[in-house]
């Protein structure tokens, strides 16, 4: 297993409520690793602290360590900025830039970081993320048009190019398809597959069909009433869905619960 | 009568006096412009818009230069208005959650009621006193106050309606924060915020009382910022209240004009609005 990035000891807090308790995990290179558990049990907060999307938010604070290539996210010298392109994310809901066209949403990061300037260049780089995301065909004809203007499961394909434009080298994407119809999510997942070639994937997720099909590592969390969110279980998908170790584990995806 | 029967009469007679009452606002309006458009629209001949008043006596002549003075002064109180109010709401509505903010809040809603004549209170004290001078200068800062917390406060409720998800989908793309700000979320506001900015405009334009002791008013056309400067609004209150006739009509000709340009900063504020807004 050729680790990639891993969390040490990671707490999460929103103010004083502490919301996932010492998580370490190694999510390995090439890989797509699923975070699964019920509403609230930290999976998405944990996400976000592995790009420093977490302190975003007002009043809230990480503890721990988040590795990656051997250099800790929140060392007081790292720029948050930086890092967020080497750490590219997908959020639930998509959310393509009102005002921008699709080609404009799609080389958006480079863009407005000023790395790249050239027209050229700028096309070259949206029609490159557009065929890694799957959309090139249904959209090059409309690269104009408004972002918005697109089906739900497009607008999803057109943050993933989005991100993907900024070459980043880990993808997280938190519950990409929980707003999309069937047919969309299969899209999003075939992407998946192909993306994880490339990039190292963690993916939340309410649906555990969704992490048996298409990861190899699954994470199960829990939180209880007054407690924080805890990574339970972590192993191969396989063996999660087949031969939990945990009971707790067991009840959550045989659908005792959650 | 059953109790069905009652309660339709009374339905319809409501409904009668609710369009009386709708009627009356609105020919309240309509019969202001009629008498506006009435007694100017004789006024605006082309000598109206480049000529100096002309003396007592002597006819003809325009009211050039309060166009051109509204013009210099609504420009500069502009200048100064709407960059620091545009930043204000930006301030209000992306970090405003401690005391600062909620204190700037309460501040400008006050500001937006305080009468206007204090404010002009407070520009002659500030600027005029000092200087020793009635000036343009003086006057903008009077209007530039007046406007200052209409833009602030449209500014944060435009930019407070963009979703935070995408302020949070140009972080994750590692644009750096100030950048998110102006290129991503500040567009998709841009439709509230250029409607509010002209409203602003639009509520100084006509504004008379600030002026008196600032602007103070002029027969000639104005000697720069530092120097006293003629203004629509005070020519008409000038003109309107003077004994003679074609004096009366310049006002009249100078009440349609800020109508007209009111009006127009309305339209454009109104046509501002559709362009494009935030799905989500």
């Amino acid at each position: 297993m050729t680790v990639d990035l891993r969390t040490q000891s990671l707490n999460a807090y929103y103010g004083k409520h502490m919301a996932v308790r010492d998580i370490t995990i190694n999510f390995e290179k090439n890989a797509i690793t699923a975070l699964i558990g019920p509403s609230g049990c930290g999976k998405s907060t944990l996400l976000r602290c592995l790009n420093r999307m977490h302190e975003v938010i007002a009043n809230t604070r990480v503890e721990g360590q988040v590795v990656l290539d051997g250099e800790n996210l929140y060392d007081p010298g790292v720029d948050p900025t930086a890092l967020r392109r080497r750490i590219g994310m997908v959020f639930q809901r998509a959310n393509p830039f009102p005002t921008m066209t699709i080609k404009e949403n799609v080389v958006a990061g480079v863009r407005l970081a000023g790395e790249v300037t050239q027209r050229s260049a700028l096309d070259a780089i949206a029609e490159k993320s557009l065929r890694q995301a799957a959309l090139w065909d249904e959209v090059k004809d409309k690269l104009n048009q408004s972002g918005t203007s697109l089906s739900g499961g497009q607008q999803q394909r057109l943050c993933i190019a989005r991100a993907l434009a900024v070459e980043p080298e880990v993808l997280l994407m938190d519950e990409p398809a929980s707003a999309l119809d069937p047919i969309s999510t299969m899209k999003i997942e075939e992407l998946m597959r192909d993306l994880k070639k490339t990039y190292t994937i963690v993916i939340v997720t309410h649906n555990m069909q969704q992490a048996a099909r298409c990861s190899d590592y699954t994470g199960f969390m829990l939180a209880g009433e007054a407690t924080p969110g805890e990574l339970v279980e972590f192993g191969d998908s396989s063996s999660i869905f087949t031969t939990p170790k945990d009971p707790r584990t067991e009840d959550y995806i045989t659908g005792r619960f959650g | 009568m059953t109790n069905l029967a009652l309660r339709r009469a009374y339905s319809g007679f409501m409904v009668v006096v609710a369009g009386l009452c709708t009627l009356l606002a609105a020919g309240v309006l309509a019969a202001v412009i009629f008498y506006v458009v009435q007694n100017g629209a004789g006024a605006l001949t082309p000598s109206f818009f480049t000529r100096l008043p002309a003396p007592i006596g002597i006819s003809g002549g325009g009211i050039a230069n309060a166009i051109a003075g509204s013009a210099l002064v609504i420009a500069m109180a502009s200048l100064a208005a709407i960059p620091i109010g545009i930043l204000a709401g930006i301030y209000l509505a992306l970090y405003g959650r401690g005391k600062t903010a909620t204190a700037v809040r309460f501040l400008s809603d006050v500001l937006t009621g305080v009468p206007s004549i204090a404010i002009g209170v407070f520009a002659y004290a500030l600027v005029v006193l000092p200087s020793r001078h009635f000036s343009a200068l003086s006057a903008s800062v009077a209007l530039a106050i007046i406007m200052l917390p209409i833009i602030v406060r449209t500014t944060e409720e435009a930019v407070r309606l963009v979703p935070h998800s995408i302020r949070e989908g140009a972080l994750a793309l590692g644009i750096p924060s100030w950048k998110a700000v102006l290129l991503v979320t500040l567009p998709c506001a841009r439709a509230g915020i250029v409607t509010g900015t002209l409203l602003a405009i639009a509520r100084v334009a006509g504004e008379s009382a600030p002026l008196l002791f600032t602007a103070f008013g002029s027969l000639f056309w104005g000697r720069g910022i530092n120097s006293p400067t003629a203004a629509l609004p005070l020519i008409i209150f000038n003109y309107a209240i003077s004994p003679y006739k074609d004096w009366q009509q310049f006002a009249w000709g100078g009440a349609l004009v800020l109508i007209i340009f009111v009006f127009l900063l309305n339209l454009a504020a109104r046509l501002a609005l559709p362009s494009r807004m935030p799905v989500r």
